[in-house]
């Protein structure tokens, strides 16, 4: 296979889960600094792409490559999981239900990988999640424990544990789905920050909105394939496909 | 009801309560140690591993305790282990209890949300990293009140030992009938000694329970 020229391609995805395929053949770019919204209904396989892309949900075929290396690459037990141990650190991932560690306080949540992964002495740990509570907003809460945060908060530690590790690009996978309403904002204006500041991103979401907002380029998937793509201001005004026009029509109306 | 008696043997009693205590500790720490391999070869990656955690745990649950005292203590001898009746009493209801805790630790540690080792493994965390850092920790806390069930039924499963003879409540009560022909009393006097044992039991339990929650 060739060397790569972008920031992530992945190339013929294929992903199925017994006999069901959910993902099938996708092929994608990602560049540097870009922010890629991926749109459909549930079962789409967008949620399986993401994963996919730090070896959660591992392919059954075709190749991820970050930043000139190859996450998904042939290799004994041991020695992948090593390679992925070391991939993952580079790439941040946001869950819809936060997955905080619940026995540990916002700053142990933030420092624990640091400390254990690239050795940080608990001061400049300290000094870390200080830096990156306070960018999402949650110095104040340092030393509470998840238990005692509201959804929109633990998701913004969740953020921060993930920024922690400096992470080349972030994966959001429905981050404000499990959110009540009132709550959505304070975690998309964290997303927004993000975005300022050129961070490579791929969002799957719900939102419409926040998609045609932040995102350079949207995806639509249906039934494990990527139907159109394109700049949000085409995609949500003016798409090609029957099928994208079908959804928009659904879910924009439904949203009302 | 001779209370006379009851207050004259008392302290023999109490003497054989201690070794049922003595035998409870000892056949603990043998079960937890048991549980923890078990549960660990249970939730192996490794298929034979999980059969042999299986096919443990279904071996000592599926048979009496009591028979499988007899077969160690009473059988060993033929197969070459040479075992005095406490050591007996220890390792068999230890190797029991072990196979009870298997599935209390198993259970607690599956019943923490995937989405917690998913969280850990994708910060880079190694899977055994992630076990012991985030799983572990949750699962603990989890367990302790079932584990506290396994410890009560294990201390009254000490009984069973008198069956091969090792001095302790249960026994000291029959050999006091022996001599004395007043069972009631005899036994009645086991109960309330393993009643407070129990109890206290029961106290240290919530107590660790209580300490070990999150705010």
């Amino acid at each position: 296979m060739s060397e790569p020229l972008h920031f992530v391609e992945i190339r013929h995805a294929q992903k199925s889960f017994g006999a069901v395929e959910v993902l099938k053949d996708i092929s994608l770019n990602v560049e540097r600094g870009q922010i890629v919204g991926i749109i459909g209904s549930s079962g789409s396989g967008k949620s399986t792409l993401l994963r996919a892309i730090n070896d959660l949900d591992p392919l059954t075929g075709g190749e991820i490559w970050l930043d000139g290396v190859q996450v998904n690459k042939a290799l004994p037990h041991r020695q992948y999981e090593k390679h992925i141990n070391a991939m993952r650190q580079q790439v941040g991932m946001v869950f819809q239900h936060f997955n905080l560690f619940p026995h540990m306080t916002a700053r142990e949540n933030v420092t624990m990988a640091p400390k254990l992964l690239k050795g940080l002495s608990q001061s400049d740990a300290d000094k870390l999640a200080e830096e990156q509570l306070d960018k999402v907003g949650m110095l104040e809460r340092i030393d509470y424990y998840p238990s005692q945060l509201s959804g929109g908060q633990k998701q913004r530690v969740a953020i921060a544990r993930a920024l922690a590790m400096k992470p080349k690009m972030m994966l959001f996978d429905e981050a404000t789905s499990a959110l009540d309403p009132e709550l959505v904002e304070e975690v998309n204006l964290v997303m927004k920050k993000l975005a300022e500041e050129h961070m490579t991103m791929i969002i799957v979401t719900h939102e419409m909105d926040f998609a045609a907002s932040v995102c350079d380029r949207v995806l639509f998937m249906d039934k494990g394939i990527v139907v159109e793509e394109g700049p949000p201001e085409i995609l949500f005004k003016n798409p090609s496909k029957e099928r994208t026009r079908e959804f928009l029509r659904k879910h924009i109306e439904g949203a009302k | 009801m001779d209370f006379d008696l009851m207050l004259k043997v008392y302290p023999f009693f109490l003497e054989a309560a201690l070794t049922t205590i003595v035998l409870s500790v000892l056949t603990a720490i043998l079960g937890l140690f048991c549980g923890a391999l078990g549960a660990a070869a249970r939730l192996s990656r490794f298929a034979l591993l999980r059969f042999a955690g299986a096919a443990y745990v279904s071996l000592f649950r599926g048979t009496p305790a009591l028979l499988q005292l007899f077969i160690l203590y009473f059988g060993g001898p033929q197969i070459g282990i040479q075992l005095d009746a406490f050591e007996a009493g220890v390792i068999g209801l230890g190797i029991n209890a072990g196979a009870y805790m298997t599935e209390t630790i198993r259970g607690s540690i599956i019943s923490i949300d995937k989405g917690q080792r998913e969280a850990a493994r994708t910060l880079g965390l190694s899977r055994w990293q992630a076990t012991y850092k985030v799983i572990l920790p949750q699962a603990a806390r989890l367990m302790v009140r079932p584990l506290g069930v396994n410890l009560n039924m294990l201390v009254k499963a000490t009984a069973l030992v008198a069956a091969i003879s090792v001095v302790e409540l249960t026994y000291t009560a029959q050999r006091y009938i022996g001599s004395t022909y007043k069972p009631f009393e005899m036994f009645l006097l086991a109960g309330v000694l393993y009643m407070i044992i129990i109890y206290a039991v029961g106290r240290g339990v919530a107590w660790l329970d209580r300490k070990v929650q999150i705010t």
